[in-house]
């Protein structure tokens, strides 16, 4: 590694490099098990896409592993139940989101036995064939576990059809403080090098690279050894740079392709999948588990005893840290993430997710925040964006309300990675411009979707009405048209009985 | 110096005359950007800006009778449009969005009478007659037309509840 | 949908997008290291010209102060975190090192508030300005006080007996003792355009025994940042190896002016002067680390900085040779301080997956 004013002299790369990563000692203590809570908390949106829709009633019993809400359409998934017990409620809880606004979840209540479901074990996953491996991982309700919690299923079907070649691990773990992955790679090798070979066998990929970044060197040994005369998987030494973990990053750094804009990595023949995502692959398709429980990081200056803890998902943030020793004071911030793109909490009860690769108790010096100063123009920000943007520019835009500036300068291109406020001396919100704006866009084109259903709705509603007044003048006419037939009907019967009586007399007389 | 006055009284007629046969052979019928604006326009003539009806509102706003920030269904976004549109400036920051509002019955006032039904442009308003009626939240445009004609008062304008999937950062302050 | 007992949605005053946690960098540090990287040439500078240059140092970065906290006071800005960055000092103190050292008190002072006022805090304050404040007051005074802003004296250091004292440097910089005649003197670039102004071959003129001398060490005629050019050096690599400013940009400059020295030298070194007098003297050295280097007035890419100070040294280089001027940095900074949001406009870095001309790019073929 070289000394950090070298390399920035000589390349001056994008990303940020911090002097010190602040994983380790959480990342050398031994992973603990958290025992289960009473009370488990499951939102039914847990993963990118439309939210799971609850199949179970409140007071039913369930047993561990069982279908708690079944995906909706392809870009969902499933939910399970991390332990046996009863379903307490199915309401809205605070999410765990910074807006700290409600999500429905379902409230399971443990009743101690921690009963399995009768599981669907496979004596050889490799016998299957790529479908049925893709419908068990879909079945398992197995999400993207680096945090971006994409449908993994979906993901397999894509990169099939669309007859990828290379699949890259992810064991980069780039961001600050984490280090589930590099516990995952150390104590579980050969089930991710298993998981991994499943998913190359469910999408037909021909060779698989590994990416560890240099500063996990006890996990590379591991994997090392894990994949030792295996000629179709690599091991790639990344080096250690934020956000290095990254999708399009990654691919460039291990394969030197550039994935285009607006295109995902199966158009270039690429399929990224986080270590954990690949180790829970290989429990749903060999054992048939569902992912009910995961690996997260507690760390920050807040905490007691920082370290990595396998935690049941739904349980309490608050009860998560409880566990692994409580807070030496009061946190200034409770992340859930890392913290370069992790989400702020609103408070301690809200659970854990399928995406929840970390917790970060952090203290005010650690979050850094200090009041924002005006720009200087240093452009320390565009040597920092990994994506090749001007943060300056763009924020400038946006703070004036040109959204449309701001777009033509690529801000659809930006990752929210967080390397332009990191490295800001006047300690801008440059990621809160963005994603603001981003959201404000996304307003804008749902209005816009709005005006024209207002304007068909309006129209139809003019129609309906002329479509009444005719067939109200219609049925007046038919009625009239009746009224008249009828009496021209009496008339002629009239007549004719007239008639018949004159001719009667006629012929009488 | 009489060369100077000639030249130059000559180049203003024939300057002149070019214009008067441009201003005749390119003369645009009717006004385009009417239409323009028109497509705007959220398109319920709800009559919120005073005008009858969304092509009205357009044709003042084009003629420079009306504000661009007539229109309260349109929100930000319709002033941004129709700023950029138009060529005006205007300060973002100073317009006021109430944010999106929705009617919304309360049910133990309403007596079914059916009135509010008959006025709402997008068929809003589900009911009969006699039997409770309520508002699909969708459909509703916050124009506010049902609210005055509710001999119950049963119709109040609410600000439509923000969503996880629709909230938004807010814009850090400024420096 | 029922709520569930044990939760009630709270709203969180105000949440904070990502990222929690920072690098730790610092406008006050960067301007605090600068200033550091200026102290060795200040201090040497008034060693090598006495206490009127104190003075007029420390009457520059008060009018400079002075102006910013007028203004911030008028536009009811806070005072604290503006003035508490170092920016003011640090222009008045550039501004300082651009003036001859025993001018008068007064063009420090106005020098000093038209750099804040005028360059800087009517365009909104730090970051807002597009040209560079401190050659703006400059080019300012020379323009307005041409005579006193030319007057360079010979150096007279500290230890010398006949060097003004305190008191004495006091009332020099106030004005109240007029300079004396015998210590005026010309800087080798006012010489070298004087003499070729009279048609003399420059190569005589340097050989002749009135030619200004321009020792290694510094101790020559000129303003208070120009004398020791390698003191001056030593503070710019110091900026590089902290990370303040990059390499490229100084390079470019140098580049640009010494490279087209040499040439024409090569071609007639009775017309023009060698690079190593370029390079060494005048303003060559302040401007090409501290000047065109200037976070606020140069563009946002590298490419765009490259072009920004080639522009700049091949200016000062053109208006020093052919110009009415003997010295051009100043002009040709604000020139392409001009030229920046051009250049920002159209030298943009390639966004990761597009074309340079922001196409997206075309998929690499998946064909083994």
């Amino acid at each position: 590694m070289m000394p950090a004013w070298l390399d920035r002299l000589l390349c001056n790369p994008w990303g940020v490099h911090p002097q010190d990563d602040r994983k380790r000692p959480a990342a050398d203590n031994p992973l603990r098990h958290m025992p289960m809570p009473d009370r488990l908390y499951l939102p039914v949106q847990q993963h990118l896409g439309a939210p799971a829709r609850p199949v179970v009633l409140v007071g039913q019993r369930v047993l561990k592993g069982q279908l708690l809400a079944e995906a909706q359409g392809n870009v969902s998934a499933a939910i399970h139940a991390p332990t046996s017990g009863t379903v307490a409620a199915i309401g809205e809880i605070t999410a765990p989101h910074a807006s700290g606004l409600p999500v429905l979840a379902i409230t399971l209540a443990a009743d101690g036995r921690d009963e399995w479901i009768a599981l669907d074990e496979v004596a050889d996953p490799f016998a299957l064939s790529a479908e049925e491996i893709a419908r068990r991982v879909a079945a398992a309700g197995i999400v993207g576990l680096g945090g971006a919690t994409f449908p993994s299923a979906l993901k397999l079907n894509v990169s099939r059809r669309a007859k990828i070649r290379t699949l890259i691990a992810n064991g980069g773990e780039c961001e600050p403080y984490l280090s589930c992955d590099d516990r995952l790679m150390r104590d579980e090798p050969e089930g991710i090098v298993e998981g991994l070979r499943l998913i190359a066998c469910a999408t037909g990929a021909t060779e698989i690279c590994i990416g560890i970044e240099e500063n996990k060197p006890e996990a590379i040994a591991a994997m090392k050894h894990a994949t030792r005369g295996q000629r179709d998987i690599e091991i790639h030494v990344l080096p250690a740079r934020y956000p290095m973990g990254s999708e399009k990053q990654l691919i460039q750094q291990v394969t030197g392709i550039e994935v285009p804009a607006d295109a995902r990595p199966a158009d270039v023949g690429v399929l990224v999948h986080n270590v954990g995502t690949a180790l829970a692959v290989a429990r749903a398709v060999r054992a048939g588990r569902p992912l009910i429980a995961r690996v997260l990081t507690v760390a920050g200056g807040a905490v007691a005893a920082p370290g990595n803890i396998e935690v049941p998902l739904g349980t309490l943030v608050d009860e998560v840290i409880a566990f692994t020793g409580g807070l030496r004071r009061e946190p200034a911030r409770l992340v859930m993430g890392g913290p370069m793109m992790g989400t702020q909490l609103p408070h301690g009860r809200v659970p854990v997710v399928k995406g929840t690769s970390g917790l970060l108790a952090l203290t005010a010096e650690e979050t850094g925040v200090r009041p924002s100063g005006p720009c200087v123009r240093c452009s320390s920000c565009v040597g920092a964006c990994p994506m090749g943007l001007l943060p300056l520019e763009m924020a400038a835009r946006i703070r004036v309300g040109d959204l449309d500036g701001a777009l033509a300068l690529g801000l659809k291109d930006c990752l929210a990675c967080g390397c332009c406020a990191w490295v800001c001396p006047s300690r801008i919100p440059l990621v809160q411009y963005f994603v603001h704006a981003k959201g404000d866009l996304a307003g804008r084109e749902r209005d816009r979707l709005r005006q024209e259903a207002t304007r068909k709705m309006a129209a139809a509603r003019l129609e309906r009405l002329e479509r009444e007044a005719r067939e109200k003048a219609e049925a007046a006419a038919r009625r009239k048209a009746e009224r008249a037939r009828q009496k021209a009907a009496e008339a002629a019967a009239a007549a004719a009985a007239a008639q018949t009586a004159a001719s009667e007399e006629g012929v009488s007389s | 110096m009489s060369a100077a006055i000639i030249s130059l009284t000559v180049l203003g007629i024939v300057l002149g005359a070019l214009l008067g046969v441009a201003a005749r052979v390119f003369r645009v019928e009717g006004n385009p950007l009417v239409e323009e604006v028109n497509g705007l326009m959220p398109g319920s003539n709800c009559g919120n800006c005073g005008y009858p009806g969304c092509r009205a509102a357009a044709e003042a706003v084009v003629k420079g009778e009306a504000a661009i920030t007539l229109c309260p269904p349109g929100g930000k976004a319709l002033v941004a449009a129709l700023a950029a549109k138009l060529g005006v400036s205007v300060d973002m920051n100073a317009v006021v969005d109430a944010g999106p509002r929705m009617a919304v019955v309360t049910e133990e006032l309403c007596i079914g009478c059916c009135r509010c039904l008959k006025v709402c442009p997008t068929d809003a308003i589900v009911g009969a007659a006699k039997q409770i009626h309520s508002v699909l939240r969708e459909a509703c445009t916050g124009c506010e037309k049902c609210v005055d004609r509710c001999p119950t008062e049963a119709l109040a304008m609410q600000p439509v509840p923000v969503t996880l999937q629709h909230w938004v950062f807010p814009k850090p302050a400024s420096a | 949908m029922n709520r569930s007992e044990d939760f009630a949605p709270l709203p969180v005053e105000a949440p904070s997008a990502s990222p929690h946690a920072h690098g730790g960098a610092r406008v006050g540090r960067t301007m605090a290291l600068v200033c550091l990287a200026l102290t060795p040439a200040t201090l040497f500078a008034f060693w090598a010209f006495g206490w009127p240059a104190v003075h007029l140092w420390w009457i520059t970065v008060s009018g400079a102060v002075f102006g910013e906290l007028f203004c911030l006071k008028l536009a009811r800005r806070p005072v604290k975190p503006a003035l508490g960055d170092g920016s003011a000092v640090l222009t008045g103190w550039l501004l300082a090192l651009s003036l001859p050292p025993w001018a008068p008190w007064w063009i420090g002072v106005a020098g000093g508030l038209i750099a804040t006022v005028f360059a800087k805090q009517v365009f909104g304050g730090l970051g807002q300005n597009p040209f560079n404040p401190a050659m703006v007051a400059r080019v300012a005074l020379l323009i307005s006080f041409p005579v006193p802003m030319t007057f360079w004296v010979a150096p007279l250091p500290m230890h010398l007996a006949e060097a003004p004292g305190f008191v004495d440097g006091l009332r020099i910089t106030l004005g109240a003792v007029p300079l004396p005649d015998a210590l005026a003197s010309a800087t080798v670039l006012g010489f070298a355009k004087t003499e070729l102004s009279r048609g003399l071959d420059l190569v005589q003129a340097f050989a002749a025994g009135h030619a200004p001398a321009s020792p290694w060490h510094g101790l020559h005629a000129g303003s208070l940042g120009e004398t020791s050019a390698l003191l001056i050096l030593a503070g710019g690599l110091f900026l590089i190896v902290k990370g303040v400013i990059g390499w490229h940009i100084p390079l470019a400059v140098l580049a640009a002016i010494g490279l087209p020295a040499l040439l024409f030298h090569l071609i007639d070194p009775g017309r023009y002067l060698p690079a190593s007098s370029h390079l060494l003297s005048g303003a060559t050295m302040l401007g090409a680390f501290f000047i065109a280097t200037d976070y606020v007035t140069s563009p946002n890419t590298r490419l765009g900085q490259i072009l920004f100070a080639v522009g700049i040294g091949l200016l000062t280089f053109v208006i020093r040779t052919w110009g009415g001027y003997p010295e051009g940095m100043a002009f040709a900074v604000l020139l392409m301080n001009a030229m920046t949001p051009v250049i920002d406009r159209y030298v943009r870095p390639r966004i990761l997956g597009r074309t340079a001309a922001g196409k997206p790019l075309e998929p690499v073929g998946k064909e083994a």
